[in-house]
């Protein structure tokens, strides 16, 4: 309210108000961002090699057999991803927030690590592991059960060792929300039940499953999304086992002589399904909202597990074995022993693996260094329009704040190899186009001025795809932060003559310190780990880890990916440790997978 | 097919006969280019310049190999981008699309790419002296527009703990037996160059059939063909049915349980050239790489280390590699991988489903 009177309020003598100015600035930078690399993927998909508006690569896709298969393979794929990580993540979240099982915070501090594992390290690890012959899990259960030397209980090259994995590093997107909404569920409603009379499990059934049920479902659908926009742990295992899912497919596409106008119609199809999947996921996360209004709440109560403590524990630590613990250790094996798969002992024991990733191979240096510069320029920048972003909207400083709010968020809806297809198709026409307009305007060719926008092949295109991608990630988090903060403290300093700005670097900004560094070290961490944009927008001279190591992986070098690997872990627990000593509350961190 | 008492040049002449007389036949638009030697100019200028781009198919730790070795020699850094050939053909065609020069020097084992490149106008004529001394003019350019770099091998590899000497499979033939079924492992053709040539030469000696028959044995489907090897070392398949021969030579001579079998069919065969891009950003490092590659030192590497196929007749071969002269092989036809890609890719990945 009181914004709203200083917005009708006559400018001050004494400073200009910038707002207006900074809106419209990151209104275009938004749209650079989002809508233009959107806009070339529709125009490339509905038009032919000539330029004509066709439909006709909708048709070739659709009915050519080898497009048909991917899609139906992706959506039992995501289906059955979404319906495992429910019926882990569901359990474990409620033991988590809601029972005395021992080592509580142990647990959520797990499920946090396989958060943030790269899901394509996790697939390569799982090939250590559960690799039918030479499996670490496949070798010792022959030589403990006694089969022959060709048997093996695991094949990670399937369908279902493929959904495992994504499911994997998928679950705790739902154990999150779920164990959220049970933390945050008041205890009044359950003991009002009780008092009246109703058991555990009547209570159970008609107020804690239907006030969860709400995060549940939102879960599923997020882990419906995931799986389906995932390119890394497809690429690594379904090739392998001889199936292609959508995202496999348009990579695919691009294999020489490319076509960009199928994969353009491709990617079409993913945008439109994950618009819908948010959609409804909003709606029925905006539904929870009455389960929370009400009187004081309590604390929720907790429940005394008994005997079944140690079955309680022991389910979390057979959960927590498959995204964590057996894979770190399946890299950690590698990284030192002479052969991948074989357990390190005396005889095999090796540094070389080391030497050859620092000293020999010639692509790790200029790998981590662009790794490094991209992650600190897209956690420095996407912070900055966060917090500029989030200042805008919950202060509802200026008119048109809810499209700003709509466009910071919107790229939760463009899978990460959806928006690599639309960037390259952007900026490797761009300058053909603004040579064109430029010169049908002004009547003389500007080649110069349009080949500064020759952005493929350098990482800039990279840039931009890294800071849509973490975008809402970090809109989500500052926007929390500004709504922790009452508006009274900046409306003080606004009355005592300071303009906008002022007020805001001088009162919100040592207020939002720690909720900044913890933005940024989340987006930093999720930009590290990105793939499947990347993957579409790298030359060799703009080469990232994430994509190195998914070269190495088409090569077999095993050994040097979980050397490169087991450094993009330590480098990420770092930030990730950093961040939680610094965050105050705040919501969960949602971070892409990769 | 073949008669296997020529020597071992003649042999390597015949499966590049086709090469010569079809990327060579070109009527001459310019003289050949004087040979070049290394000469102290060319370090100093190379040496200004301070690094260079190598974009290749071989396997990393040859490619690595390679650019240290002439780091140590001449202080240039040489940064190695390695991938699949066709995936190298991919993106040098999409950096190039883009305005973008970035590799100096390139060596696929695809040779129908070479063709493209020049056809595009992409290649500068370079001859390194030793070449023309001691090359056979099948493995070379007149005009200097690609050396040949290694002649790669795709045989049957086996691992010798879970295959027993009565079972090793003698010819393709044998691998449709059905005891061999979800046993095998082998590359793609729209990621390796080698794979490309090889299942070319299968699919015109032994016919598509062949291979549709060979997808009903559940191969394990991999991308580069230096990856079948390393699986085969680890005994994540018993028999390696394409891939890069020389791995499983090296590897074999490190102690792991894997060896060659030729098959009775024939040998698939690919001769991989190397080549120096006209824009190349560091034009006189990319000169002196192409040139110290080509020379007795930089070839004995490729047969000692990587144990590789040379044509550099002053190379010594280290025993232990079954002379080309005593392998049947199969024939190469670049022009007509160069035809037919496409639709070996479109074909493959029907009858493979990847």
């Amino acid at each position: 309210m009181t914004i709203a009177i200083s917005e009708q309020a006559p400018r001050r003598k004494h400073g200009f108000d910038y707002t207006k100015t900074v809106l419209y600035g990151f209104a275009a930078a938004l749209v650079l961002l989002i809508v233009l690399p959107m806009s070339w993927l529709v125009y490339y998909a509905f038009v032919d090699k000539t330029g004509a508006f066709t439909i006709g690569n909708f048709y070739t896709l659709f009915s050519d057999p080898a497009f048909q298969e991917p899609l139906v393979t992706t959506f039992v794929l995501a289906t059955s991803t979404s319906l495992i990580c429910c019926l882990v993540a569901a359990p474990m979240g409620w033991l988590v927030a809601r029972t005395d099982m021992p080592l509580r915070r142990t647990v959520r501090l797990m499920v946090t690590a396989s958060f943030v594992t790269p899901p394509f390290l996790g697939a390569i690890a799982w090939e250590l592991l559960a690799a039918p012959n030479s499996g670490l899990l496949n070798k010792l259960a022959r030589s403990a059960f006694g089969l022959e030397s060709d048997e093996h209980i695991f094949n990670i090259y399937s369908f279902p060792g493929l959904i495992f994995v994504i499911a994997c590093y998928t679950f705790p997107y739902v154990f999150v929300l779920v164990a959220n909404a049970l933390d945050r569920m008041p205890g009044d409603l359950e003991d009002a039940s009780s008092i009246l009379g109703g058991g555990t499990w009547q209570t159970a059934k008609r107020i804690t499953i239907p006030l969860v049920l709400p995060a549940l479902l939102a879960g599923a659908l997020v882990a419906f999304l995931q799986a389906m926009t995932l390119f890394g742990s497809p690429a690594i295992l379904a090739l392998p086992a001889g199936f292609h899912t959508m995202t496999t497919k348009i990579w695919s596409l691009f294999q020489y002589p490319p076509k960009p106008e199928l994969a353009a119609a491709a990617s079409l199809p993913l945008l439109i399904l994950t618009v819908i999947l948010l959609r409804a996921e909003h709606m029925i996360l905006g539904r929870r909202s009455y389960s929370v209004i009400g009187g004081k709440n309590s604390d929720p109560r907790i429940i005394q597990l008994g005997g079944l403590t140690w079955l309680a524990l022991g389910f979390c630590f057979v959960v927590l074995l498959c995204p964590v613990l057996l894979p770190y250790g399946a890299l950690l094996n590698a990284s030192f022993s002479r052969i991948a798969t074989t357990p390190i002992w005396f005889d095999n024991f090796t540094f070389h693996n080391l030497y050859f990733v620092f000293f020999e191979l010639s692509a790790t240096k200029l790998a981590l260094y662009n790794t490094f510069v991209l992650g600190i320029a897209t956690a420095t920048l996407g912070t900055i329009l966060a917090v500029v972003i989030s200042y805008l909207t919950t202060r509802q400083a200026v008119t048109g704040h809810r499209a700003l709010g709509f466009l910071a968020t919107a790229p939760v809806a463009i899978p990460g190899i959806v928006l690599g297809v639309g960037l390259f198709l952007s900026y490797t026409q761009m300058p053909l186009a603004v040579s064109y307009v430029c010169k049908s305007i002004s009547g003389v060719p500007c080649d110069t001025f349009a080949s500064a926008f020759q952005l493929y092949g350098t990482k800039w295109i990279l840039l931009l795809a890294f800071l849509t991608l973490g975008l809402p990630a970090a809109y989500q988090q500052m926007q929390s932060a500004f709504r922790a903060i009452h508006p009274e403290l900046e409306d003080a300093s606004r009355i005592l003559g300071a303009t906008r700005l002022r007020a805001l670097w001088q009162i919100t900004a040592p207020l939002l310190r720690t909720s900044v560094i913890a933005t940024w070290c989340f987006v930093f961490v999720g930009t590290i780990r990105e793939l499947s944009a990347a993957i579409m927008l790298f030359t060799s001279e703009t080469k990232v880890i994430s994509v190195l190591i998914f070269d190495l992986n088409e090569s077999g070098d095993l050994a040097a990916i979980s050397v490169l690997g087991i450094i993009m872990l330590v480098v990420t627990f770092g930030i990730v440790a950093l961040a939680n000593r610094l965050r105050i509350g705040g919501s969960p961190v949602q971070i892409r997978n990769a | 097919m073949r008669n296997s008492t020529f020597s071992r040049r003649d042999v390597l002449k015949g499966t590049t006969a086709l090469v010569a007389a079809t990327v060579f036949a070109e009527p001459l638009r310019a003289a050949a280019p004087p040979p070049e030697a290394i000469t102290p100019a060319l370090i100093e200028a190379a040496k200004k310049e301070g690094k260079c781009a190598f974009y290749t198919a071989m396997d990393i730790t040859l490619g690595e190999k390679l650019g240290k070795g002439f780091e140590a020699k001449f202080g240039i850094a040489v940064r190695v981008e390695r991938s699949g050939a066709e995936r190298v053909f991919t993106r040098i065609g999409q950096e190039y699309a883009s305005n973008i020069h970035a590799v100096d020097v390139v060596n696929t084992s695809d040779q129908a790419h070479c063709l493209a490149w020049k056809a595009n106008g992409w290649l500068l004529p370079y001859l390194p002296e030793e070449v023309v001394q001691h090359y056979d003019k099948a493995y070379y350019d007149p005009n200097g527009f690609e050396v040949v770099t290694r002649v790669l091998l795709s045989p049957i590899g086996y691992n010798t703990k879970l295959v027993k000497p009565e079972d090793v499979p003698k010819s393709f033939a044998d691998l449709l037996d059905p005891k061999w079924a979800g046993k095998m492992v082998k590359a793609h053709p729209a990621y390796s160059g080698t794979i490309m040539n090889s299942t070319f030469q299968l699919a015109r000696d032994l016919g598509w059939e062949y291979l549709e028959k060979l997808a009903k044995q559940r191969v394990m489907q991999l991308q580069s063909a230096t990856d079948p090897p390393k699986k085969l070392a680890l005994g994540e398949r018993a028999v390696m049915f394409d891939g890069a021969g020389y791995l499983v030579i090296q590897y074999k001579e490190r102690g792991d349980p894997v060896d060659l079998v030729y098959p009775s069919e024939g040998t698939p065969v690919a001769t991989s050239p190397s080549a120096v891009f006209k824009a190349a950003p560091n034009p006189n490092a990319a000169k002196l790489f192409q040139n110290w590659m080509h020379t007795r030192e930089g070839q004995q590497i490729v047969t000692d280390f990587a144990r590789q196929y040379s044509a550099h007749k002053q190379v010594v071969e280290k025993p232990g590699v079954r002379k080309l002269t005593d392998i049947k092989l199969m024939k190469e036809d670049v022009e007509g991988v160069e035809k037919m890609a496409d639709e070996i890719k479109r074909r493959y990945a029907q009858i493979f489903k990847v």
